[in-house]
């Protein structure tokens, strides 16, 4: 091995453990309660971002519309309806049930949305 | 001079009747008649180019009435793409009175306000009142139904409508219907005109002459031009089939705030440009949604539609022009220059 090798196996070792050891907390972290930040929703484009969202029984989601056009959200059981929403303004709504909630924006329907709650 | 141009015209449009309705034939005469339509072939599909100087239609024998088009005010929109629309929209209703030939009436296809805000139909009404054509129809857009689906609209501009805003007219021979294709929309869909207002329609047209020159305008397109952006109509085929029967059919829409045609058969479908902001092509921007341009080529994607009835060929030219010419940041007069 040249010079440069060799300084760079060294170098490379240490870093590898550094991340192993890291990679390791991570994993022990996901396994513990979900991040305490809120389900969030953010419109933008045209679309609901993400399309899907999964949330335990009882968690309040935000839509926060960072589009340059007024949206809403509307379920399509009737389960909630937002306001219409102009650029940075926001709707929650609480789950209290399980189940699936499709959604979408009653001014524009081809933007469509869902919430599973589990 | 004068003479041989309207002989021209004459030869036209009797050449035109003999022909019976052929839209390319027409067009074509249009052009030599000067009546200042300049319309050039684009893969088969006739395009109208704006032109800067508004036509002297006092040398059209046999136009017989003209009104104009205008679409998506959205007063009350403020962001960069345009942060004066009511400024955008006096612009277009001075260019509306400056014309020669005074337009019969004026037709907004939809999206007046940008959040159905009182304040910002007041100030539409506002602007409006300083046209010289004092009969204006509407139709409206999603924007105009945001709040209580409709019910502001309706109250302000829905006398003698039915339903959700629809309603028919005559005027010089020709049949106007406005529809609604923006209320009870169903997710995932595209707009919708809804089943009472097809049987409304279909009742609407029954036993009329199929001579009748017809124009249908809805705010939304009633053909499907970009369906991933909703740019189209879920069900427009079955109205499109109660028109099928007519020597002449002319569809306005507005809803892309761009200009874009077909002719199909004895249909021709326009949409007309935005007074308010342009938005992308279809597929070319990650949405549709408002466009921002240099400013001083704002004027130039902005516009409106002038349609003009000739009772001779029992067809109506369409023409649209910009708000003002590339370069301006004042509003277009008219003046020297072309398109």
């Amino acid at each position: 091995m040249t010079r440069k090798n060799v300084w760079f196996a060294g170098l490379a070792t240490p870093l590898m453990i550094t991340m192993l050891l890291l990679a390791g907390s991570t994993s022990v972290t996901a396994n513990d309660q979900p991040s305490a930040a809120p389900p969030a929703v953010k419109i933008d484009n045209f679309s609901f971002g993400p399309q899907t969202l999964t949330v335990p029984v009882g968690a309040t989601v935000t839509w926060t519309n960072s589009d340059d056009i007024p949206h809403t959200a509307v379920s399509t059981e009737g389960v909630f309806k937002s306001k219409v929403m102009d650029t940075d303004e926001k709707f929650s709504y609480t789950f209290t049930k399980g189940g699936t909630y499709p959604y979408f924006c009653s001014v524009h329907p081809k933007m469509t949305g869902k919430v599973v709650v589990q | 001079m004068l003479g041989k141009k309207q002989d021209l015209i004459d030869q036209k449009l009797q050449d035109l009747n003999n022909d019976g309705v052929d839209r390319r034939g027409f067009l074509k005469c249009m052009a030599w008649a000067g009546t200042g339509l300049v319309w050039t072939l684009s893969g088969g599909i006739p395009v109208s180019r704006a032109f800067a100087k508004s036509h002297d239609r006092s040398a059209g024998k046999g136009a017989d009435f003209s009104f104009v088009q205008i679409s998506d005010s959205h007063i009350g929109f403020n962001k960069p793409a345009n942060p004066d629309v009511t400024a955008t929209l006096q612009t277009a209703i001075n260019k509306i009175n400056a014309m020669p030939h005074k337009p019969d009436f004026i037709i907004h296809t939809g999206d007046l306000s940008q959040l159905s805000k009182p304040s910002e139909f007041d100030t539409l009404d506002q602007v409006l009142r300083g046209a010289s054509a004092k009969q204006i129809y509407f139709v409206p857009g999603e924007h105009d139904m945001l709040t209580d689906n409709g019910e502001q609209y309706l109250k302000r501009y829905g006398k003698g409508t039915k339903g959700t805003g629809w309603s028919s007219f005559d005027h010089k021979g020709v049949h106007f219907v406005g529809l609604v294709n923006v209320a009870n929309l169903k997710a995932g869909g595209m707009g919708s005109l809804g089943h009472e207002q097809l049987e409304w329609l279909e009742d609407d047209l029954k036993g009329r002459s199929a001579s009748t020159p017809i124009v249908l305008y809805a705010h939304i397109p009633l053909w499907n031009i970009y369906p991933d952006w909703g740019w189209g109509t879920d069900d427009s085929e079955q109205a499109l089939s109660y028109v099928k029967r007519f020597g002449s059919v002319t569809v306005l829409n507005g809803h892309i705030h761009q200009i874009m045609q077909k002719i199909e058969g004895k249909v021709s479908f326009h949409t007309a440009m935005s007074t308010a902001f342009p938005q992308p092509a279809p597929g070319t921007a990650p949405s549709a949604g408002p466009m921002k341009v240099p400013a001083d080529q704002l004027q130039r994607v902005l516009g409106i539609t002038d349609v003009n009835y000739l009772v001779s060929g029992r067809s109506l030219a369409v023409v649209d022009s910009p708000l003002g010419d590339l370069g301006s940041s004042a509003p277009g007069d008219g003046g020297p220059g072309g398109s």
